[in-house]
């Protein structure tokens, strides 16, 4: 095998990259693996739809402390086409769950607002389960220019 | 934030049976995450609200799990179908197991 410069430089790159990937489980941020599973945990076992669940978020939040989410399921609210619940997700925040929303057939229609917190710029997730088990997801990225999770 | 928090809500006055209308809610709240550091570098700890739901004429309508990624002042904004007149009630649940309630009454013509 010849050592070439080019060879050399990979190398030195490959050993300096790794300590930090044996840090990165333990930051304190959630990662994308451990949003993974709690929607695997929600989902049941259920492959997940899409369609009918629209999660609404600013493209671009100028404060993550306070950005606005609505999130809105097609259904009649009756019998099996009821919305039992919808779960928000933030993939890189220091927790992934950011609310869960309960909703009933006195709830009229499936739909929420709220606002929440974000780290950084990130997928936020949306999951919602109905009466007759089916998962539908939707996901959106958001664009976050300071981060509000303080220091 | 010394003062204790203070629910708002707003619910319309009148609705027609089996209406669904929309309902606003805020209380003021600091929601503390648990993950801010004070100057001398100590972890504060979480205080939250936990837990909201709203209930009319003692049936549940819409529940709401908070965990600290919600904002401070936890706003909602949600549905419920009106069948007759009754009294809507707001309860939240704080980390420290106090409860804020407020009651708003519709009437149904």
């Amino acid at each position: 095998m010849m050592m070439t410069r080019r060879r050399v430089l990979a190398l030195a790159a490959g050993a300096a990259a790794l300590p930090v990937l044996q840090l990165l489980p333990t930051s304190a941020f959630a990662s994308v693996e451990e949003t993974q599973k709690m929607i695997d945990d929600f989902a049941g076992g259920q492959e997940l739809q899409s369609g009918k669940l629209t999660l609404t978020a600013p493209e671009i939040a100028e404060n993550g402390n306070t950005v606005p989410i609505t999130v809105e399921v097609e259904s009649a609210m009756e019998g099996d086409d009821l919305v039992q619940s919808v779960m928000i997700l933030a993939e890189d925040n220091p927790r992934p769950e950011v609310a869960t929303f309960n909703f009933t057939a006195m709830s009229g229609t499936a739909a929420a607002t709220t606002r929440m917190r974000l780290a950084k710029t990130q997928n936020v997730v949306a999951l919602a389960k109905m009466a007759d088990g089916t998962v539908y997801m939707d996901k959106k990225e958001v664009k976050v220019t300071i981060g509000g999770c303080g220091g | 934030m010394s003062n204790a928090p203070r629910p708002r809500v707003k619910v319309p006055k009148t609705a027609s049976a089996g209406e669904v209308i929309a309902i606003k809610t805020l209380i003021s709240h600091e929601m503390e995450s648990g993950q801010r550091k004070d100057k001398d570098g100590n972890v504060i700890p979480r205080k939250i609200i936990n837990k909201f739901s709203c209930a009319f004429n003692d049936q549940e309508v819409f529940s709401c799990d908070l965990d600290p990624a919600i904002s401070a002042n936890p706003y909602f904004e949600f549905n419920a179908k009106v069948p007759e007149s009754g009294t809507f009630k707001f309860t939240w649940v704080d980390d420290d197991g106090s409860v804020y309630e407020d009651e708003q009454k519709i009437e149904v013509s």
